[in-house]
């Protein structure tokens, strides 16, 4: 309780300044995704069940591995981008808020850190 | 956090059914959210029976009989009767209405009327809109210029009028805004469907000077990125405008000037 006015309340700190980059990013990695999860899910399919082998032959061609890295960068960052929306949107509490966003973000690179890695590793070492 | 229990004191009880009017043949059975302030009470639903002969077609011709025949109590905002002034919005059969200008034909079954969802109550079906109005305040509704004033008029092409259409016709009565599960949510920062469109009726008008000010008041995640197109805003509005698409439009110049 304060006497803070309601056009003090409403103007806050003002305008962040952000938003439109995260908004936009959004968008671009959605529209990506729709062909890269197509060219991805074909090969990744057909050597589902065939044992580590069949994995190694299939990414250690170039252009799989390519549109595996390119895929895995676009999942994890429209993740990110896409959790942090919600966290925004349901959790008031800022110092829970603070931490969950530092969490997303971290486990969302460290996944796709590891994933790009390990498409790396199964192409150089072919 | 979203709460998904109520607090104890806001929780709903069933309340008083008043006495149907006596020889009506045409009734009609209304449930009312009742609050008031000064009695330490819960809320509680009242049920009310209304003369259907004697009554005109609205809703909000029902709730003045029921206040003039019934309950003198009952406490709503309502002024024009017409839809152009936004006083009678409230949550009627489930939306959120002008009461004024929603027929009574339009529900199956009994008629139950709440006030505006998620905002605080004053009384009855009046809800505390002051938040809501400062929203709009900040958004600078009115014309921003910088060159000289001209000596008669500030001159609009008829293609430039055209583009204010399905926006001026905001009669802000609040409908949008309390219905958006992101203005329930975030409802302290993010400036909501209405003030928005209002902020988007300004941003393309031509005469207005302060385009760029006005897009850097509005770049903020909680101000305008809490939209996410749920397009209850545009299902509800009683005037059938589209502020979703105003909101689409305003993310859409926010980032064509980055390009």
């Amino acid at each position: 309780m304060g006497f803070k006015t309601d056009y003090s309340r409403v103007h806050g700190s003002g305008a962040a300044g952000e938003g439109a980059h995260h908004w936009w990013s959004q968008r671009v990695t959605s529209i990506a995704l729709v062909p890269l999860t197509l060219l991805f899910i074909v090969p990744f399919g057909r050597a589902l069940g065939s044992g580590h082998e069949a994995f190694v032959a299939t990414y250690s061609n170039l252009w799989h591995a390519l549109v595996a890295v390119l895929f895995i960068i676009a999942v994890f960052a429209h993740l990110q981008q896409g959790l942090q929306t919600v966290l925004e949107d349901y959790v008031s509490s800022k110092a829970v808020r603070t931490v969950a966003l530092l969490a997303n973000t971290l486990l969302c690179w460290a996944f796709g850190i590891a994933g790009v890695l390990s498409v790396a590793s199964v192409l150089f070492s072919a | 956090m979203v709460q998904l229990t109520l607090p104890k004191n806001s929780q709903m009880r069933t309340g008083k059914t008043w006495p149907k009017p006596e020889g009506a043949k045409n009734l009609r059975k209304f449930q009312i959210y009742r609050w008031s302030p000064d009695d330490g009470e819960n809320p509680r639903v009242d049920t009310y029976f209304v003369d259907m002969d004697s009554c005109g077609p609205m809703v909000l011709d029902a709730l003045i009989k029921i206040k003039s025949e019934i309950d003198p109590t009952l406490t709503f905002r309502r002024s024009c009767r017409e839809g152009i002034c936004g006083s009678c919005a409230m949550n009627i059969d489930g939306g959120n209405r002008l009461a004024c200008i929603f027929g009574m034909d339009e529900v199956k079954g009994d008629i139950k009327i709440y006030p505006l969802p998620h905002m605080p109550v004053v009384k009855d079906l009046v809800p505390d809109l002051t938040h809501f109005y400062a929203q709009h305040a900040s958004i600078k509704p009115w014309l921003e210029t910088k060159s000289n004033t001209p000596a008669k008029e500030w001159k609009q092409s008829i293609e430039d009028r055209e583009k204010l259409d399905g926006l001026y016709e905001c009669v802000m009565c609040a409908c949008c805004s309390t219905s958006c599960p992101s203005y329930w949510w975030n409802g302290d920062r993010y400036l909501g469907p209405a003030a928005l469109l209002h902020a988007y009726r300004w941003l393309i008008d031509s005469r207005d000077e302060a385009t760029g000010e006005r897009l850097d008041d509005l770049h903020d995640p909680f101000k305008l990125y809490r939209c996410h197109t749920i397009m209850n805003c545009a299902k509800t509005c009683p005037k059938g405008l589209n502020p979703a698409k105003a909101i689409a439009e305003v993310k859409k110049m926010m980032i064509s000037r980055t390009h």
